[in-house]
Order: structure tokens, then C-alpha cells, then sequence
């Protein structure tokens, strides 16, 4: 009974979904008060209708009723009640659910904080947004319903792919679909302002927050995800150009795209055109990556069923919104008006490079990601396209836009001077000529490219401190006259600060790992020692271990230094009886920002197992960087201007 | 009318410099792009379909097959051999790393790596997908293409 009132439900939001979608649109051309009005209170209506559809499937899997079909196939009595929870979206029929949850929360949030916009504006962005719901829930409801019954009710469960179950599981989804989700209200803002014919600088003014929340969550998302196929998959990488993971990546780098150029359309009231396109872009990425993900024509951990059915579903959804979206805004972009100019270099001229560069980049993983699809469709040739193709072609293009970095907040609005700023920024070019020349002495003259990538590293953080510094005074200022005038600067300046720091620190990351990594092979018994970088790894002894759903045959390691062990780590391989699916838990040996990465591998005789060592130096920098870059993301939330609510009185005060 | 004309001409100017930026930056992706396509594509076979051409030219390939009964063998220094057949064929793998959790005599598997001088294929990576009775989606088409499916399903296993 339950369980059908939870497909009721979300039958009933769909319903809703319709309603909102028609109703308050002809309200507006009928200019119809009652029908405009009720956008509002059925968007917050909605979303509470979906969340508690969503607790009723969850309710489902915390009781394990296995008489719902989604259950029996996902979830197992045994499993410990976090997996039992985390494993709703664990599967295709649950991560949709969570896709429509998080997609009607921002309808709602929308609807709550958005009450200062323009009324015909604000219908406009929860029609688009309620046309959207409308094509998801359909979606599930027509061909993926969470809430099917079998008959008869099955014993026990199938079970959660145990690589699955993971607190991972619980973080990674959930952030990830918030930051692709939310970009669909910068898209809802850019139909909206086409069809209200305002494209002006308030339009930057109004997605600049929503892609900010977005974009941060999208990050989290992102290094969550990276960290745990770190430390789950046991093949010591940490990212590995998987298709899937591609399609998280280029929503991102066409979001961070839209959220630089947002700041131009806002303060300069330039790049209109391209704003609006870009909101459109970023979100149809986001689609994308939906389709290619749920639909299964990708061979990846995240697929959980293939059935093309489906996946042609998604496709006609995806190529309606952006087929929809790019016809409206061809129509209505030759009457969109750019009136401020602006000199190469400048601040625009930089950020317009920075865009420039990201598209780009994201249109090389775009090609790399589906040109194997297209030559299969098409020739039925079968590719596939590696990191080797993706570090050249994204590399280099990464390589110009982090040079170009430090330059940008030094530029002035409208028209910058190079060499004011090259003169500034000396400092740091030497600092990063030292590190460059350091690691190729340290490298004995080995690796130009590394050390050139380091030199990079250095300089961007260099290059963005000596900016923080010189925004505080001269060379005569005094240290406390400087401390006050940090404390004030304003926080959208310490958020560019911190991502853009925390964009070297990431680099710095992934090229100490790909230098001065070390890793070994070895098959070895307890009592056995391994050297690796320069230390001692002792094999202590085996374990066997029961855990809820699992038995572990545990291995335990110890740090030696001299004679004593300086720390210890457990790596184990789990095997799960309901599945007869083994996993391997590496073990981590953290050494300040470096990790020890212990993969045990299989049993082979004579009581040996083969075991995999990675010396992983400055690993932990990868994500670290990942997190400056959301904390910059956070303080730009902290902007004076970014209040949702205060276009109208902002834009006087620019006038 | 000034203003015009200065606004006009500023206009120009800025689109002289993003068409000069065009021309210089997109020749370069695109080449960028089909170069590095050219270079790093890896080129999926199951065992029937080796040529000598394959065998030669060393470039990197993805094998696609099943590990073969019984020809899992561990070598000295951690390496490993075995067979990776399509029911018609096989070709002898090498590997020196650890397997995937999911490797197991008659699963399906895909290993990346190349052919060596004596017709061995060395193998980079291992890839086997989690799921009880997997085969990766690739070699069942191609499997189905050469006819061999039925007698990968009608095989005892």
C-alpha cells in the first residue's frame, strides 16, 4: 500500500508537472494574474510530492520489501543499513528518482528566492524548469517505475554491487547530481530572458549564483568521485578518462566557462550572446552526460543496465531541450544588442580567452568521448580513445590558459596594460624559472615537459599571491596596514584567489605523482620487506575477517624505519557470498600529503600473494586543490552583489 | 555621429583581433586533435580477427576474449600467461600485474597492450567488468558478427 502511494505520488507531481508547465505560460500571454501566481506555490508543491516519493522508495529498501522489483535486484536484507540507503540511487530507477528530487529542489528553491525577479521572468524560468521535470518524470514513470511489483514476493534480495557499497556511494551521486542538475536554472534563466526579450547585464546578475552553487557541487562531485575510484578500483589511478568520467568533466569546464564570463555580462554588460549561450551549452552537456551514462551505450561501472530503449528515451529529451534552446536563441540572438567594448587586453579580453580555451578543451573531450560512438554507429569499426589521446590534446590546451592565470585579475577592466602586469609579475616568473630549473637538476635533465609543468604550477600560485600582494599596497606599506586591507578586500577576490590556487595545487598534485611516483610488483610472504622509496614496507601477517555481508582475508602492513614501525595499514580482498563477487580494499599509508597504496592481488602458494606498492608523493594535493577550488567557489557566494534578490537597485547604482 | 563612427570602427577592430585569434587557435586544436586521434586510438580484436599486420606492427591493441580453461599460470617475478580465446582461436597473454577482482578462467575479459617480437601478446592492463557472468558488450557483438556466439553460449561453462 505504501509503495503505491509513493507511484501515486509521483504520478500526481508529474500531473503537476503538466500543469505547471502549460497553465502559467498561457497566464502570462493571456496576462491571466491567478494562472501566472500559481507557478510558485506548485513548484514548492512538486518538489515535496517527489521527496516524498523518494522516501517512500527508500522506506522500501530500509525495510527490504522484497516485493518491489527494484529492491529484490538492488538491496539485501544483510547489507548494513547505510548501503541500504545509499543503494536507492545505486541503480538506474533510484539515481532518476534522485535526478527529479534534485531538479524539482531547485524549481522550489527558485520559486522561494527568486520572488524579487521580474513576475513574466520568473514563470518563464518555472515553466522551463517544470518542461524538464515533466520529461524526467514521464521518463520514470513510463519506462523505468522504481515502484514495480513482483509476484511472487522474493526471498531475499540480489544484492548491491559490492563495489558499490561504499560511503562513497553515499557522497558522490547525490553532490554530483546537485552540480549537474542545478546548471538546468542557469538554462531555465537563458530561455527565460529570450523569451522575455532581457538579455542585459542582469541576467548575469541572476545565474551567477545558481551556476556558483552548481559549479561547486559539480567539483565536490567530481574529486569525491575521483578519490574513491582511487582507493576503490586498486589500479592506483586517479582519474582515468573514462567516458563516463568525461561527461562529468565537460559540464564542468563549459560551467567554470560561464561562470567567468557571467562576471563579465554582469560587471561590463558584454559577451551577451555568448553567456546566454554558454548557460545553454553547459546545461545540454549535463544532458548529455545523463544520456550517455543511463542509457548504457558506455561500457563503465556507472552503467547499470543496458537497454536501449531507454536510452533513445533520454536522446529524444536531450535533442528536444537543445534543439528547442539553440532555435530560440538563433531567433533571438541577432536582437540582442552588445553595447560596451572592450580592448584585447583587459579583463574581459582575459576572461574571453579564459572562455575560449575551456570550450575548446571541452570540445576535445566531447570528441574524444564520442567519436568512438559515431565510427561504431557509422562503420561499425569499434575504438577506443585512451588517456593518451586526452592528456595531449587537453594538456596543451591547459598549458596556455594556466599561463595566462596570473595575468587576468591583474588586467584592468576595459583596457589593461601587458606590461604593468609582466613588471608585477616577475617575481613569480622567477620563482617559477627556480622550481623549472630545480626539477630538471633534480631529474637530471630528463624531463623538459614535467618540469616545464611544474614551473607552471608554481608560477600560477606564485602569480596569484603577488596578486593578493599588490592589491594591498606598495613596497612601502606597512604589514599591519596591509593584514587590514586584506581583511577587506572583497570576497569575490579571495574566491578567484583560492580556485585559481587551488587549480596549480591540483596540478602540482598530479605531476609529483607522474614524476616521482614509484610502484612495485612483488609476490610475497609474511615476514617479507619491501623497499620502496627509500623506506620499508614489512608484511606482517594474514587475517581472516567476517564482516556483515563479507568475508575479508585481511593483510596487514607495517612502515618500517631502522627497526621500528613507524605506522601500519590493512589492505584486504572481500569476498561477498550473495554475489561471489570479491573486491579489493587497498591500504592507504598516509605520509603527510603522501600516501603509501597497498593493493593486494591474489593469493598465488606457499602462503604468498602478489602485491602491488605505490609510492604516491604530494597525491593528496590532486584533491586538495579540488577543495581550494570550492572554497573560492564558496566565498564568491559571499559577494556584496550576489544578493538573489536586488537586480533592479544594483543596476542603478552601475548607470 | 562621431561616437558612431569611432564605435563602429572600435567594432571592426574587435572582430579583426577574435577572427585573427580563430585562425590561429582552431587550425592548431584541429590538428592538435586529429593528430593525437591518429595516434592513440586503440583498435579492439577478438582473437579470429589477428593479422600478421597486427602481430608486426606492435601498436597498441585491445584483445577481447575469454580466459581460456586452465591456461592461467604464474610465472617467476609475479608474471602471468594465460589464453584469451573467442571458442576458435586463442593467443597467449602475458601480464605482469595484478588482475581485476573479476578475472577468473572462462569470464570474459579485455586486456590493452601490444604484440612483442615473439608473438606474445604483453599486456598493459587487464579490464573485467564486475557482474557474475559478464561478458564486455563488445565481444558479444563481435562475437555475433563471426558467428561465434552461439557456441560461446552452447559451451559448457
Amino acid at each position: 500500500m505504501i509503495i503505491e502511494s509513493g507511484h501515486f505520488l509521483l504520478i500526481l507531481a508529474f500531473a503537476l508537472s503538466l500543469y505547471q508547465a502549460v497553465v502559467p505560460l498561457i497566464g502570462v500571454f493571456c496576462c491571466d494574474r491567478g494562472a501566472v501566481a500559481s507557478a510558485r506555490p506548485i513548484a514548492v508543491l512538486v518538489f515535496i510530492l517527489v521527496a516524498l516519493s523518494f522516501f517512500v522508495l527508500t522506506y522500501a529498501y530500509v525495510i527490504s520489501d522484497f516485493s518491489v522489483l527494484n529492491v529484490v535486484q538492488n538491496s539485501h536484507s544483510e547489507k548494513p543499513m547505510l548501503f541500504k540507503i545509499t543503494g536507492v540511487w545505486g541503480n538506474h530507477e533510484g539515481s532518476m528518482m534522485l535526478w527529479v528530487l534534485i531538479l524539482t529542489l531547485f524549481s522550489a528553491l527558485v520559486a522561494i528566492f527568486g520572488k524579487n525577479l521580474p513576475v513574466s521572468l520568473s514563470t518563464f524560468v518555472l515553466v522551463c524548469q517544470s518542461f524538464i521535470a515533466c520529461a524526467f518524470l514521464a521518463f520514470i514513470l513510463f519506462t523505468s517505475n522504481p515502484f514495480q511489483r513482483i509476484v511472487p514476493p522474493a526471498l531475499q534480495g540480489r544484492g548491491l554491487n559490492p563495489v558499490l557499497q561504499d560511503i562513497g556511494l553515499a557522497l558522490h551521486p547525490p553532490l554530483l547530481y546537485v552540480g549537474y542538475v542545478g546548471f538546468s536554472v542557469c538554462f531555465s534563466f537563458a530561455i527565460a530572458v529570450l523569451l522575455d526579450k532581457r538579455v542585459d547585464s542582469a541576467f548575469g546578475h541572476w545565474i551567477r549564483p545558481w551556476a556558483l552553487l552548481s559549479w561547486v557541487f559539480l567539483t565536490a562531485g567530481i574529486i569525491v568521485g575521483s578519490y574513491w575510484a582511487y582507493y576503490e578500483l586498486g589500479w592506483g589511478g586517479y582519474w582515468f578518462w573514462d567516458p563516463v568520467e568525461n561527461t562529468a568533466l565537460m559540464p564542468w569546464l563549459a560551467g567554470t566557462a560561464l561562470l567567468h564570463s557571467a562576471i563579465v555580462l554582469e560587471r561590463r554588460s558584454a559577451l551577451k550572446i555568448w553567456t546566454v549561450l554558454l548557460a545553454i551549452i553547459t546545461f545540454s552537456l549535463s544532458l548529455l552526460g545523463t544520456f550517455l551514462v543511463r542509457s548504457g551505450i558506455l561500457i563503465s561501472m556507472h552503467s547499470f543496465v543496458r537497454d536501449p530503449q531507454r536510452g533513445i528515451v533520454i536522446l529524444c529529451i536531450l535533442a528536444f531541450f537543445t534543439g528547442a534552446a539553440l532555435l530560440l536563441f538563433a531567433f533571438r540572438a541577432p536582437s540582442i544588442r552588445n553595447s560596451r567594448l572592450f580592448q584585447p587586453i583587459s579583463r574581459e579580453g582575459a576572461l574571453v580567452f579564459n572562455n575560449l580555451f575551456l570550450m575548446i578543451a571541452a570540445a576535445t573531450v566531447l570528441t574524444g568521448t564520442l567519436y568512438p560512438l559515431l565510427l561504431e554507429t557509422l562503420t561499425g569499426e569499434k575504438i577506443s580513445v585512451g588517456a593518451p589521446f586526452f592528456n595531449l590534446t587537453f594538456g596543451s590546451l591547459m598549458m596556455p590558459l594556466l599561463a595566462a592565470v596570473p595575468f587576468g585579475p591583474l588586467f584592468a577592466w576595459k583596457r589593461g596594460n601587458i606590461t604593468v602586469a609582466a613588471e608585477r609579475l616577475w617575481l613569480a616568473f622567477a620563482f617559477a624559472l627556480m622550481v623549472m630549473a630545480f626539477v630538471l637538476y633534480f631529474r637530471e635533465g630528463k624531463a623538459i615537459l614535467t618540469s616545464a609543468g611544474f614551473g607552471l604550477a608554481f608560477w600560477v600560485i606564485a602569480g596569484t599571491l603577488i596578486g593578493a600582494v599588490i592589491r594591498t599596497g606598495n613596497f612601502s606599506t606597512s604589514l599591519i596596514i596591509r593584514w587590514h586591507r586584506l581583511r577587506q578586500l572583497p570576497s569575490t577576490f579571495w574566491g578567484a584567489t583560492f580556485a585559481h590556487m587551488g587549480l596549480s595545487i591540483t596540478l602540482f598534485g598530479i605531476l609529483a605523482v607522474t614524476t616521482f611516483g614509484e610502484e612495485r610488483i612483488v609476490n610475497i610472504a609474511p615476514g617479507d620487506t619491501v623497499r620502496i622509496a627509500g623506506k620499508d614496507i614489512y608484511f606482517d601477517r594474514y587475517e581472516a575477517y567476517n564482516g556483515p555481508n563479507y568475508r575479508e582475508n585481511r593483510l596487514y602492513f607495517s612502515l618500517l624505519k631502522g627497526r621500528c614501525r613507524i605506522a601500519r595499514v590493512m589492505a584486504s580482498k572481500r569476498i561477498f557470498p550473495s554475489q561471489s563477487i570479491q573486491t579489493t580494499k587497498t591500504g592507504l599509508l598516509w605520509r603527510g600529503l603522501s600516501q603509501y597504496y597497498i593493493a593486494p592481488g591474489d593469493y598465488t602458494d606457499n602462503n604468498r600473494t602478489i602485491v602491488h606498492i605505490w609510492w604516491k608523493p604530494w597525491v593528496l594535493c590532486i584533491w586538495l586543490g579540488g577543495f581550494f577550488m570550492m572554497v573560492g567557489g564558496i566565498f564568491s557566494f559571499g559577494s556584496r552583489r550576489l544578493r538573489i534578490g536586488i537586480p533592479a537597485r544594483s543596476r542603478h547604482k552601475n548607470t | 555621429m562621431r561616437r558612431d563612427i569611432i564605435h563602429l570602427a572600435q567594432c571592426r577592430k574587435r572582430r579583426f583581433f577574435i577572427f585573427i585569434f580563430g585562425v590561429c587557435i582552431l587550425p592548431f586544436v584541429v590538428s592538435l586533435v586529429f593528430f593525437a586521434l591518429r595516434d592513440t586510438i586503440n583498435f579492439f580484436r577478438i582473437p579470429s580477427e589477428i593479422n600478421d599486420l597486427d602481430r608486426r606492427s606492435h601498436a597498441i591493441l585491445r584483445l577481447g576474449g575469454y580466459v581460456e580453461k586452465g591456461t592461467v599460470q604464474w610465472d617467476a617475478e609475479a608474471g602471468i600467461r594465460f589464453r584469451v580465446t573467442d571458442m576458435h582461436r586463442s593467443q597467449e597473454v602475458r601480464f605482469n600485474g595484478i588482475l581485476p577482482d573479476l578475472f577468473r578462467e572462462e569470464q570474459g575479459v579485455i586486456v590493452e597492450g601490444s604484440f612483442d617480437t615473439s608473438g606474445v601478446f604483453v599486456a598493459r592492463r587487464v579490464l573485467a567488468k564486475h557482474g557474475e557472468n559478464y561478458m564486455p558488450k563488445d565481444l558479444v557483438d563481435r562475437l555475433k558478427v563471426q558467428g561465434l556466439w552461439e557456441d560461446y553460449l552452447n559451451h559448457d561453462h
